[in-house]
């Protein structure tokens, strides 16, 4: 009973402290607060505070309870409450580095676990009908037809090049597959300006902002049009006048260097904010944890996006940490942070545009944890049916397809029709086809390239390894390829 | 070996030039560079020119003379200090010339640094500019890298050489790289520095040469300093360069003093020094140990030799057209480093001039480094793994032979 009330207690002291979001606060809100609705939040079973039953051998002093003053739950006020919900005493406080503490005599260590996941933000049911009273930003036909094509190509990019890899025309592909609601409806909370710092499984991003199918198709086939001069892999895609960062294969190591984007914007007290994603299995390198707590302590405009599509190729969340997802995380760095239903495009770009508005406005890092699933496998090589249910990825497919719920809503707007739809799938195909066969049949780089942008100019010992190159070339001119340009 | 040089308008990292003589004045091309100053000195060893795109062309000047430093710059005396505060200088004169300089690490603000080196540049230029940053070497390396692909151009401090091990994904997988596998789109110009070699005592994991672990890595510079004049000189070039460049520092050379020019100045970033002119052997050197070695010189010159010192100064890529034109007149190498036996500068440094002067040599090059082991923390332990003068005059004697 007691424990009971000292949870709905706690419920108040969260509502009231830690949803800084909804509260109506000090500084700027982002949004009017009006458009939402804050009773809805408190309705649903939140998590405080984590409690673990007193040990049972220090007895129940009976002065615990009663020396403690309920509150009411709808209670609003700010003020420091002279007990704390750990049940300290009032008096008995202390200064320490980093604030004031109140001490107590009771030994309780924080539970592990919470009784109750932190809930999910969602905004359209499975079928795609809003929900009711959920709050969101609301989207016009124009931005939501865009946002809709965008996942649409993505898609079927996805799975054209896909199968290019298969059939032996690119060296190696990687899908988003079940993600295109993260991908696109992100990119389009986004402005041309924010920085973004991808893992890999965010070409959404640089397809929203204008790179077009022709330079994707450059990249994976590496041919001269390739910004990046055909020295990476696939799918690692780059631009500098897209404001997007070269992949680089290294997992999580794009996450310090978002904070340290963010400190040249903030240097330069630019009206924009970095974005980096990163995926459930990236959470679990050192980078993350350094790179969330620089953030958080050099005060840098980052969202943090993590995809947590439940598998790290084939370690599944389980296996990756033992914390309730990532979104618990955040908090333990000091940084605001949510946790939304990645399939649900809606959804996700309201929480974008909250997020970035309040990274550029407060000048703090926000972490969004999108709740999503990996469909495709990790990466053409690998076979995913390998380490998981078959029906499992077909029921994601399916059911929770991301594009099909978005269109579901769409549809029901009155916006799109399935002759449109097969227009669009049809279009975009022919278009990709065409891409990848100019793309096929383009030069190769030539071999200088192997040893430009080494350093900024070639230094003597580059030169003269060229030189020893050519040489050996001509020499064998058999051994060398000859769709590659000498 | 320096020659005063009057120039007009600033450069900043010396690009290309064109060499007409050693006595007259050289002409530099420039890179625009916003920022003008009216006399800018400009100093240089020998008649060699750095860089590829200067190879093209260049009469080499062979006979260029590499006197000793003595015959400095300076027209006036300059000023005397020490090399920790010859690092500052060099940097406090840069982030005074570009805003975009910043420093970050860890205790760089307010506790000015380790080794104060940033001492008081936290209340000159605010807290963002010279940041301190939490414990976390890969992250805040990872930091410095993605403030330098948005347009800063930062320096990472390591408190000490050793903790940057930790950074080594960033700097290998992305420092050296990204510019590559970017297509060029991205530059990092970060400089990457800090103390390292071995001290008095600091135990084993605060005595790493780390210039053994980075030669390898594609797309990085390093340099080693070694007085406070080169020290300033290549700090200044190191933050000018557009390649991310890791500057090696020694622990126990950080209260060294000297009379620098008070003008201002930088230094090639590729090129050797040349300490002591000779004729009968080769010694090549950097940081800590070329103080052994001009001790062990003074021996031998008593005994009668005349060894030729030369501070390599830069690690990657090694400055082989001075050790050349060194190697051809003396025919006998030693090289005496800091780092371990296997592995080391030496070792690459040994390869490097085998495979290319091996004619011109008369006798096998001789390579003095550090055992392969930890660093003992016991006084004399610890000395005996840092090579001598004795032992230095010792193999000058036996190659001489």
């Amino acid at each position: 009973m007691a424990i009971w009330l000292r949870r709905s207690r706690s419920l108040a002291h969260y509502l009231k402290a830690e949803i800084g979001f909804w509260k109506v606060p000090n500084q700027r809100s982002f949004l009017n607060p009006c458009f939402f609705n804050p009773e809805k939040s408190s309705s649903t079973t939140l998590t405080g505070e984590n409690y673990g039953n007193p040990p049972s051998f220090l007895g129940n002093s009976p002065t615990l309870f009663g020396s403690r003053r309920f509150e009411s739950i709808k209670s609003g006020r700010e003020e420091l409450d002279l007990e704390d919900e750990n049940g300290g005493h009032q008096n008995q406080a202390m200064d320490f580095p980093g604030g004031r503490i109140s001490f107590t005599s009771e030994m309780k260590f924080i539970s592990e676990s919470p009784r109750e996941r932190i809930p999910c933000y969602r905004v359209l049911d499975d079928d795609g009908l809003p929900i009711m009273h959920s709050s969101f930003v609301e989207v016009s036909k124009e931005a939501a037809l865009k946002m809709f094509s965008n996942m649409v190509t993505l898609e079927t990019m996805d799975t054209i090049l896909y199968e290019a890899q298969r059939q032996g025309r690119i060296s190696f592909y990687l899908t988003s597959i079940g993600e295109e609601a993260i991908n696109i409806a992100t990119a389009a909370a986004l402005t041309p300006h924010d920085v973004v710092l991808p893992q890999y499984r965010e070409p959404g991003v640089l397809l929203w902002r204008g790179f077009t199918l022709q330079e994707f198709s450059n990249q994976c086939f590496g041919n001269k049009a390739d910004y990046g001069k055909g020295r990476q892999m696939p799918i690692h895609y780059g631009s500098n006048k897209h404001n997007y960062f070269t992949v680089s294969s290294t997992i999580a190591t794009q996450i310090p260097q978002a904070v340290g984007a963010a400190y040249s914007l903030k240097m330069d007290k630019k009206d924009a904010c970095v974005v980096t994603y990163f995926g459930d299995g990236g959470t679990s390198e050192g980078d993350f944890h350094a790179g969330l707590n620089f953030a958080a302590v050099m005060e840098a405009p980052v969202v943090y996006i993590c995809r947590n599509n439940g598998w790290a190729i084939s370690t599944p969340v389980s296996q990756q940490f033992r914390s309730d997802g990532v979104v618990v995380k955040g908090k333990a760095y000091g940084i605001r942070s949510i946790r939304v239903d990645g399939n649900d495009a809606l959804a996700v770009y309201s929480a974008t545009l909250a997020a970035r508005e309040m990274a550029i406005t407060e000048q703090k890092p926000i972490l969004i944890e999108m709740l999503t699933y990996r469909v495709g496998h990790h990466s053409t090589s690998d076979d995913s049916t390998k380490y998981r249910p078959v029906d499992e990825i077909e029921h994601w497919k399916t059911a929770r397809n991301p594009i099909s719920r978005f269109r579901k809503w769409v549809d029901k707007n009155g916006w799109w029709s399935d002759k449109d739809e097969s227009e669009l799938r049809a279009n975009v195909r022919k278009q990709l086809l065409q891409a990848i066969q100019v793309a096929e049949k383009a030069e190769k780089p030539p071999i200088s390239n192997l040893f430009t942008d080494v350093y900024e100019s070639l230094p003597s010992n580059l030169c003269e390894q060229e030189e020893l190159l050519r040489e050996s070339i001509k020499r064998h001119p058999q051994d060398y390829p000859s769709d590659v340009p000498v | 070996m320096a020659v005063v040089f009057q120039g007009i308008g600033a450069t900043a990292a010396l690009t290309s030039a064109t060499s007409v003589d050693s006595k007259k004045l050289y002409i530099l091309s420039r890179r625009l560079v916003s920022e003008t100053k009216s006399t800018f000195m400009v100093v240089r060893s020998d008649g060699r020119l750095n860089s590829g795109s200067n190879r093209r062309a260049q009469k080499l000047i062979t006979n260029a003379v590499a006197t000793k430093a003595d015959s400095s710059p300076a027209t006036k005396p300059g000023h005397e200090l020490l090399l920790f505060e010859a690092l500052r200088e060099g940097l406090e004169e840069e982030m005074e010339r570009d805003a975009r300089v910043c420093v970050m690490g860890e205790d760089v603000g307010h506790y000015g640094g380790s080794y104060k080196v940033t001492k008081d540049l936290a209340n000159k230029y605010g807290d963002l500019r010279v940041l301190d940053t939490p414990i976390a070497e890969n992250s805040f390396t990872g930091m410095a890298i993605g403030a330098a692909m948005t347009g800063l151009r930062p320096i990472v401090e390591g408190m000490n050489m050793g903790f940057l091990l930790l950074a080594f994904n960033q700097i290998s997988n992305n420092c050296g790289m990204l510019h590559y596998t970017s297509g060029g789109q991205f530059t990092i110009p970060v400089v990457i520095r800090g103390p390292g070699g071995v001290g008095r005592q600091l135990g084993a994991e605060h005595s790493q040469r780390l210039e053994s672990y980075f030669q390898s890595i594609p797309g990085i510079q390093m340099v080693a300093c070694s007085t406070p004049y080169n020290a300033k000189g290549l700090m200044k070039a190191a933050i000018r360069s557009e390649n991310p460049v890791i500057l090696f520092e020694h622990v126990l050379l950080y209260n060294l003093k000297e009379r620098i020019p008070d003008e201002e100045y930088i230094l090639n970033l590729e090129e050797a020094e040349m300490v002591r002119p000779g004729e009968h052997i080769t010694i090549l050197t950097y940081s800590r140990m070329r103080y052994h070695v001009m001790q062990a010189a003074k021996t031998l010159v008593n005994k009668g030799y005349d060894p030729e010192v030369i501070d390599i100064r830069s690690l990657k890529p090694f400055d082989l057209h001075t050790i050349g034109n060194s190697v051809k007149k003396t025919h006998r190498v030693l090289i005496v480093e800091e780092c371990m036996r296997t592995g080391g500068i030496g070792a690459s440094l040994t390869a490097a001039i085998n495979e290319y002067f091996h004619d011109y040599l008369d006798a096998p090059v001789v390579c003095l480094s550090s055992q392969d082991v930890p660093t003992p923390y016991a006084g004399t332990l610890e000395e005996w793994t840092v090579v001598q003068p004795t032992q230095i005059v010792t193999a000058v004697e036996q190659l001489c032979r």
